[in-house]
């Protein structure tokens, strides 16, 4: 290796040290960076522009490029995650390889995590003359083209999953979608109307539901789970585990027989569907609309599974269907798609783990989930809104962001439970004409026709109390409260205390990442935030996109969101996955290992080592080989070599050392 | 590779005042972004550290370390995903495993053990990158510039477990 810092007449670098507006030129001496690279060795131009990344800074780097004969670009703007491909792009229409390329991260690293400004120049200084260093070492490369299986993965059957995969099965392309739960349909199934428009959320959902069962382009699999995903964008081989039913779903019909035939004739474990509100059978449907429209059974339930001693009068009765099937056993079926989406929603926040209110220890406190059941027309009660024993609620107290804003729970604002609030209130006091009172911290109705919908409430008369409650009690202190639960609540209006004798209490419960989003997340290699919700590419420009190419997310997996808004997200995240299959082909970035045969001895240690298994042995030259189709460019092959005869494209031991040494090296 | 020969005293020479100067190694997927959230959410953190990209926390060969530290480097932080949350499945495992020994073999070169930091910081710990950069350049102020020539230290010569708390799995 030749010493690189000795000028070499072969090589001319330009260096491009970007404003960004002020977000860089605020904390950094841009003009003072310039200057000092245009020095370095082998440095032909250097330039600063306010906005590198827009078309006229793309334009300098180009323009240069033909005019001086530039070999070399080091820009110092953004982080590499998030313009590298767009100079990339640039050099490549200037007509020079875009590995020659080396990107320095003077906003994230620097600018915006520094104050003081003479630090944070000689920083960014250290930073560009480690670039110009290791830039001399790029080499040209070239991306791996891979053809891309146009079929899709969508995980979750939920509103979003549903939307998603409708619009890709009506362009053509094959979609498989995968739910846990024995129905599709989601959050969106408990509800009885949606806000603000009180459309009855059954009459919009399904229809939706019905065309994904029947849909010829879509393979439903429901009570179904994802259990390994692997290979790369446009190429992944995913394995789907399926939950045994004990019924053959090819062969039920949905008629329900069985279900009225069971030895039980009354329901009698707690029906998940009406959240424990109802009881069912061990053999059940899980909600009338439900599809596929086929029966399950509860092994915790059924007699034949405890005993093997029932009359198995439900075989009787399916006859000569055979549908039923005891002895059924979990499956896997192997699908390959091109690309991934994931819509698997949210949980309910525990309302029990907000001791103070009550829920589970006062009968009549529900959580919002619950009342939506009761309010359903399919529901437990048929639609009528009553208290456990059978009467109906006369005061009604909603308290709003239960798990939500609150620094001993959950920080974020969930922000769908004012707007739910809001339209429970409006259907108890339609229903009950009980008087309602709504306790919240700050009603927040962004969103068309929601700020209408409070205006509207108003005037109904459902009463407002600005003021977190401090509890629910049952403990009365005058003779009015007696029997009744007491919603004791600071009003920071009208600057005093009040105790609020009610019927009903019903937590607003704010929404939480499913509690395994976390393994989830590790299935398919996606990022998740701190809170849990998968993280995005980028919250605005690319928000349904992960830091994994081919997978997507899209509704409330990715964090709190209403009805409308997963449906726009679950049409965008079709759109990607649409236009990836639609391109036949993805390019690859070339991080790829190669093994010097000349130097490599054939010890084999890297072959324990890759992940991928993509190291094989040769025989006839007792040399180590990378399959560059399965590597993954991680590089531990190469930091393991003891040789260094494995070099990883872009990552090459020189080009560190040059970058390590650069950064240390004094002006 | 480490190459004495291009190892220039002259340019290397320490400034008697000199604040600790860090390379940072961090992986690409959790780390760097870790990194990049902190700079998106405005975190304020001391400037002394350096930091190179890699894919994985498995690329960074242990004479990178070596190699930082030669060439007047005070601390070296490697910064990679959470054990079991490896993007390549595994590489945070195999830079753990070279990062104990080459921490043992630092320490018996005379390279104080905080000077050599690992730490797994995931993609949403903005805040982690702010705590683990303040408090290692904290240490390494109290420590001074890394001095290579002095003689070894009793406890360090004899034959004796390296204590390495910060990594754990």
């Amino acid at each position: 290796m030749s010493d690189t810092r000795t000028p070499n007449s072969a090589l001319k670098i330009g260096v491009y040290v970007c404003h960004c507006g002020s977000n860089i030129a605020g904390t950094v001496d841009v003009h003072a960076i310039t200057e000092y690279a245009a020095c370095l060795p082998d440095v032909a131009v250097a330039r600063e522009y306010k906005y590198m990344c827009s078309d006229p800074g793309q334009e300098l780097i180009r323009q240069d490029i033909s005019a001086h004969g530039l070999n070399r670009i080091v820009v110092a703007s953004c982080s590499p995650l998030m313009h590298e491909p767009t100079f990339r792009g640039a050099l490549l229409k200037a007509g020079i390889n875009p590995y020659l390329l080396q990107m320095v991260n003077i906003r994230e690293h620097v600018s915006w995590v520094h104050t003081n400004k003479l630090e944070a120049t000689a920083k960014a200084k250290d930073l560009v003359r480690a670039a110009v260093r290791r830039v001399r070492l790029h080499k040209p490369l070239e991306k791996r083209k891979v053809a891309i299986n146009p079929n899709v993965l969508v995980v979750g059957g939920g509103i979003a999953g549903i939307h998603a995969a409708l619009n890709i099965a009506n362009s053509g392309k094959h979609v498989y979608l995968v739910e846990r739960q024995p129905t599709i349909g989601g959050h969106m199934a408990y509800f009885d109307k949606t806000f603000p428009t009180l459309d009855c959320a059954a009459c919009i959902l399904t229809p939706k539901m019905t065309a994904v069962g029947s849909h010829p382009n879509i393979t439903l699999w429901t009570y179904a789970e994802v259990a390994v995903v692997e290979g790369y964008v446009g190429n992944y081989k995913v394995k789907v585990r399926h939950k045994p039913r004990y019924i053959l779903e090819e062969l039920c019909i949905g008629c329900q027989e069985c279900v009225e035939a069971c030895v039980y004739k009354e329901g009698r474990w707690a029906d998940e569907f009406n959240m424990g509100l109802s009881k069912r059978k061990p053999i059940y449907l899980p909600f009338p609309q439900a599809v596929p429209q086929k029966v399950l059974i509860d092994p915790d339930a059924c007699i034949e599974f405890k005993s093997h001693k029932c009359k198995k009068t439900c075989v009787e009765v399916c006859g000569e269907r055979r549908a039923i099937d005891f002895n059924q056993k979990q499956w896997f079926d192997e699908i390959e798609v091109g690309s991934i989406i994931v819509c698997t929603g949210f949980k309910t926040f525990d309302a029990r783990r907000n001791v103070y209110y009550g829920y589970g220890r006062h009968k009549n406190v529900y959580t919002a989930l619950e009342v939506e059941r009761l309010i359903n027309a399919s529901g437990p009660s048929g639609g009528n809104i009553v208290l456990r024993d059978g009467t109906q609620p006369r005061m009604v107290g909603i308290i709003h962001c239960v798990g939500s804003r609150d620094h001993n729970t959950n920080r974020w604002c969930s922000k769908v439970c004012c707007m739910y609030s809001l339209k429970l209130a409006h259907l108890i006091r339609e229903r009950t004409s009980a008087e309602v009172y709504n306790f919240y911290i700050d009603m927040r109705t962004p969103g068309k026709g929601y700020e209408e919908f409070y205006d509207r409430l108003l005037d109904e008369g459902v009463h407002f109390v600005r003021g977190r409650v401090a509890e629910v009690t049952d403990w009365p202190a005058h003779p009015s409260e007696e029997g009744k639960l007491i919603i004791r609540a600071e009003d920071t209006l009208a600057g005093f205390v009040r105790r609020i004798p009610v019927d009903m209490v019903v937590l607003s419960v704010g929404l939480e990442p499913q509690a395994d989003a976390r393994d989830v997340r590790r299935l398919l290699n996606i990022s998740c935030s701190e809170e849990g919700w998968f993280l995005e590419r980028h919250p605005k420009l690319a928000p349904v996109s992960t830091f994994t190419d081919g997978v997507f997310i899209a509704g409330a997996c990715q964090g709190p969101k209403d009805i409308p808004d997963c449906v726009a997200q679950a049409g965008a995240a079709a759109a990607e996955a649409m236009a990836l299959a639609d391109a036949k082909y993805v390019e690859l970035e070339p991080y790829t290992a190669h093994v010097l045969e000349e130097s490599c001895s054939g010890c084999k240690t890297c072959l324990t080592i890759c992940p991928y298994s993509a190291i094989s042995f040769i025989q006839e030259t007792k040399t180590a080989r990378v399959n560059e189709v399965v590597c993954k460019g991680c590089g531990t092959c190469a930091a393991t070599c003891p040789s260094a005869s494995i070099q990883q494209n872009v990552f090459e031991d020189g080009e560190i050392f040059e970058e390590v040494e650069g950064l240390l090296a004094y002006a | 590779m480490l190459n004495a020969a291009k190892f220039d005293k002259e340019s290397h020479a320490v400034p008697e005042t000199a604040e600790p100067r860090i390379v940072g190694f961090f992986c690409t997927w959790c780390t760097y972004l870790a990194a990049d959230l902190a700079g998106t959410s405005r975190i304020k953190y001391q400037p002394n550290v350096r930091v190179v990209r890699v894919m994985c926390s498995g690329r960074i060969d242990p004479q990178f370390v070596l190699d930082a530290f030669a060439h007047g480097a005070d601390g070296v932080l490697i910064g990679g995903c959470h054990p079991g949350d490896c993007h390549y499945q595994q590489g945070n495992y195999n830079c753990l495993r070279r990062a104990l020994l080459l921490s043992r073999l630092l320490q018996q070169m005379g390279i104080e053990e905080e000077r050599f930091r690992v730490e797994w910081i995931s993609a949403a710990e903005g805040e982690r990158v702010r705590e683990v950069i303040d408090d290692m350049v904290a240490k390494l102020r109290k420590l001074g510039p890394l001095q290579m020539n002095r003689p070894l230290a009793p406890e360090i010569s004899s034959a004796q477990e390296p204590a390495f708390e910060e990594v754990t799995i």
